[in-house]
């Protein structure tokens, strides 16, 4: 009995001390831990979607490319490379190495390129590759995966041919579907790639030495990482993974980890707790989307003109959303996206929306005239809080100022997606965030056989001028088509831009350099280091 | 006793598989795709989708195929993580809730046990009232309010001593388990309290009681061996049931408290529209409450001589 109550004490203390160990930074033996909001759904690069997966293998991988922390593309595997309309052609570093001691070869690119295009790899993610020559032809089935126009010319040469020019080329080689994938290795694995810790060979600046599922996710640092003087984290532990951000929070208070997102309710804790709230705009844009199908009462021009005078932005952002950070929506084009010169917004500012009551009601009137009687529309949105919060506020505005019967239709995100692509709605609360960074993802979304333009809406000058900003590379030809597609949706009233997401978090004092981003690794952990 | 197990079993097994039939046709029955999400694919991706989780096929044909696989134990493939199995996924999280579970119906039987008992000595006197509106609390009170207070107090008290005494959140050590396993055990605990306290009440007045009273045997023998003893059995029964209600119930607790158990997976399944780990999840918890049940009853001819069911 005696021993046992000895054996118990010394449980008692060494549990106690295993746990005093982990706090949030240590800037002795520089690590810091942090709370991931989800499990990372799939660690395959070629097949990775998701916010929180990218994140990690943002840290675990490294493309040809990569982004400094002023959004400057800068040399990652790929030490130069040359850019043409027709081919690029990337030289790779001889220092570039796997976890295993290999080295990352032009073979490597080649392999999970033509891997993430075919179709029984079923990659969502495959279109982002289509730039390349026959990309889209191996996606859709018609011809061999073998036909991609990239070469691995030698070990350390890769070229690759256009099919179309694309003057954003360089920066899509840093996205998680370029990464190098190393074919000996993928073949012993197949299926279960990137399933768990052993499932994965890495290159990037840190490696994961754990995977507990649902639990925790521990990455040090690269050993054979060709930069590794330059990074000062010797680990990055994700120790708990949970969605509530109230529980996230208290782990913050207690010192546990560095990083948290807030929300509405948990920001006035953070607030009387007096931490310091930082702001993030995340890129993406939320907006109303009509349904353009012919028989659509929202198909009707002047309604949708009447619902644009009636809506005010600024109450939006304000009042209903109310928590701090999101910006006015003016524009399917966000306030971030580069122009020619400067930010693409401030070279061509986005058309006034005048909020006009009286002149909505005209709008109404004609509407009328042409349709006949306007039934109930319905607005379909996501079960979300703010979703419903914003759906009965368009409903208030409607009905007081228009005398319009809007019917809220709340369905799950899957089946709101379904009733989107099938089509059964009049509008529906959407949002778009970027997948890489050039004006192109936002611009394209409602070309006519984008199969993301979920409400149909279909004009053929909108479809040319797209064209015409895909066949070209000089930015002055692409940016003035998107001058002129941002007038044309606020003309035609294509969408109704409601805000851009802002977000709100904290961050530990001591931990600096972390980097956020609105495409690709965010937040970026890779160069941040604890001071004392 | 062992044709009664037997035949116990076998009726399980008929239960169970009821269970996976019904699930079935209803999660088909769910509107939305599975396979759609926030970006659009093409046709030919789709429909290799299809193929690799056999949705092209017509539903009896699934249904078949799944009965198939599931005698063999496989539940295939998750829609939402795509390189794990759906027994990798049980295997891996399961223990992690038995553990919190267990642990929870020690609190919970151990704490019931002795409320009910004491509200039932000082019947209509102030521990039995004090003791009740806790009860009437816990019932009453979801555990999601619970799990954001308890959390809430380990963060209280970390930051009265200015260091980590109990870790707020996470797994791992048994310090880890302590707040979140009374949390989920509070529910169980008030309603086996109540329990217990009229099932004390109806033993008290009991021919045999007052025959061992009228014997002359110590008040404390009389509580222990005849009253606590036969009040105990209906609390046995319900604890089956509550054991498995425990172990799949703790998806807001394993939320709050960043738990990697099982009850995450089975309610965001659900949300996510991941067939194969619905099927899998339910089917496993199915089996495990016919299991705990028939476990009940065959204990029960052990504690309660009268009741040998053979």
């Amino acid at each position: 009995m005696k021993v046992f109550t000895v054996f118990l004490t010394c449980l008692f203390f060494e549990l106690a001390l295993a746990d005093l160990a982990a706090t949030s930074v240590n800037f002795e033996s520089q690590t810091i831990t942090i709370a991931l909001v989800q499990e990372p759904p799939q660690l395959n690069s070629m097949k990775a979607t998701d916010q929180v997966s990218l994140m990690v293998l943002g840290h675990l991988m490294q493309g040809l490319v990569q982004y400094d922390r002023r959004g400057n593309v800068i040399p990652g595997v790929a030490m130069r490379w040359e850019l043409n309309d027709k081919e690029a052609t990337f030289w790779l570093r001889d220092n570039a190495r796997w976890s295993d001691g290999n080295p990352v070869t032009a073979h490597d690119f080649v392999f999970a390129w033509r891997n993430a295009l075919k179709p029984e790899t079923a990659s969502e993610y495959a279109f982002i590759l289509y730039p390349i020559k026959n990309a889209e032809a191996i996606n859709t089935g018609k011809v061999a995966a073998t036909e991609l126009g990239v070469e691995a010319i030698n070990d350390v040469i890769l070229k690759v041919t256009f099919e179309r020019p694309t003057g954003y080329f360089i920066k899509l080689t840093s996205f998680a579907t370029y990464y190098p994938v190393r074919e000996e290795f993928w073949v012993t694995k197949k299926d279960r790639y990137g399933a768990d810790a052993v499932d994965l060979l890495y290159n990037g600046p840190f490696v994961m030495t754990n995977w507990t599922h649902s639990a925790s996710l521990n990455m040090v640092k690269n050993q054979l990482y060709w930069d590794k003087q330059n990074i000062s984290l010797n680990a990055i532990n994700a120790e708990y993974i949970t969605a509530d951000t109230r529980a996230r929070l208290n782990l913050f208070i207690d010192g546990k980890i560095v990083h948290t997102r807030l929300d509405g309710e948990t920001s006035k804790d953070a607030l009387t707790q007096r931490f310091r709230i930082r702001r993030f705009t995340t890129g993406s844009v939320f907006f109303i989307e009509y349904n353009h199908r012919p028989g659509r009462p929202t198909n009707n021009l002047n309604l949708r003109r009447a619902i644009q005078h009636v809506f005010d932005a600024d109450e939006m952002v304000n009042r209903v959303l109310a928590t701090p950070g999101n910006l006015r929506g003016e524009s399917l084009f966000p306030v971030w996206l580069n122009g020619v010169n400067d930010k693409f917004r401030r070279e061509y500012p986005a058309p006034l929306a005048i909020y006009d009551v009286a002149k909505a009601r005209q709008y109404l009137a004609l509407a009328k005239d042409e349709l006949g009687s306007i039934g109930p529309l319905v607005l379909l949105v996501s079960d979300t809080p703010t979703a419903t919060k914003q759906a009965e506020y368009m409903q208030g505005v409607l009905g007081n100022k228009l005398g319009l019967e809007l019917k809220i239709d709340v369905q799950t995100f899957k089946q709101r997606l379904a009733k989107m692509t099938s089509g059964d709605f009049d509008m529906v609360g959407a949002g778009w965030g970027p997948d890489f960074d050039d004006i192109m993802t936002f611009g394209d979304l409602f070309a006519s056989w984008n199969l993301n333009n979920r409400g149909r809406y279909n004009n053929p000058q909108y479809d040319r001028l797209i064209r015409t900003a895909m066949n070209s590379t000089v930015p002055r030809i692409r940016m003035d088509a998107m001058g002129e597609i941002q007038q044309i949706v606020h003309d035609d009233a294509v969408i109704l831009p409601q805000y851009e997401q802002g977000v709100i978090y904290l961050l530990h004092p001591r931990l600096k350099g972390v980097v956020r981003r609105v495409v690709g690794t965010d937040p970026d952990y890779t160069h941040a280091k604890v001071v004392p | 006793m062992l044709a009664y197990t037997i035949k116990r079993l076998i009726a399980g097994v008929i239960t169970v598989w009821f269970i996976a039939t019904a699930t079935f046709f209803a999660m088909h029955q769910v509107p939305g795709d599975p396979l759609m999400n926030d970006k659009a694919v093409t046709p030919e991706i789709r429909a290799n989708l299809e193929k690799k989780y056999g949705l092209d096929k017509s539903k009896t044909e699934q249904y078949f195929i799944f009965l198939g696989n599931m005698l063999q134990g496989d539940f295939g493939i998750s829609f939402t993580q795509q390189n794990r199995r759906v027994n990798d996924i049980i295997r891996d999280h399961f223990p992690v809730s038995a553990t919190l579970g267990l642990l929870a119906i020690f609190f919970a039987t151990t704490g019931g046990v002795l409320w009910g008992a004491l509200t039932a000595i000082y019947r209509n006197q102030l521990p039995d009232v004090i003791i009740m509106f806790f009860v009437i609390l816990g019932i009453s009170v979801p555990s999601f309010v619970f799990a954001a207070l308890g959390q809430l107090m380990l963060v209280n008290i970390n930051s009265f001593f200015g260091q980590s005494i109990i870790p707020v959140a996470g797994w791992g050590t048994i310090w880890h388990m302590l707040m979140p396993s009374m949390v989920l055990g509070l529910g169980t605990m008030a309603l086996l309290t109540r329990l217990m306290r009229s099932s004390m009440l109806e033993v008290v007045n009991e021919d045999y009681i007052k025959t061992a009273r009228a014997k002359g045997l110590s008040p404390t023998r009389i509580f222990f061996r005849h009253q606590l003893r036969n009040a105990i059995l209906p609390v046995i029964t319900v604890l089956g049931p509550q054991i498995a209600a425990i172990t799949t119930g703790g998806f807001v607790v394993e939320l709050v408290f960043a738990i990697p158990g099982l009850g995450r997976y089975f309610v965001q399944a659900v949300q996510q529209l991941d067939y194969t780990v619905i099927m899998g999840t339910t089917v496993f918890y199915g089996a495990f409450l016919v299991l705990m049940v028939i476990m009940v009853d065959i204990l029960y001819g052990f504690i309660d001589p009268r009741v040998r069911l053979s």
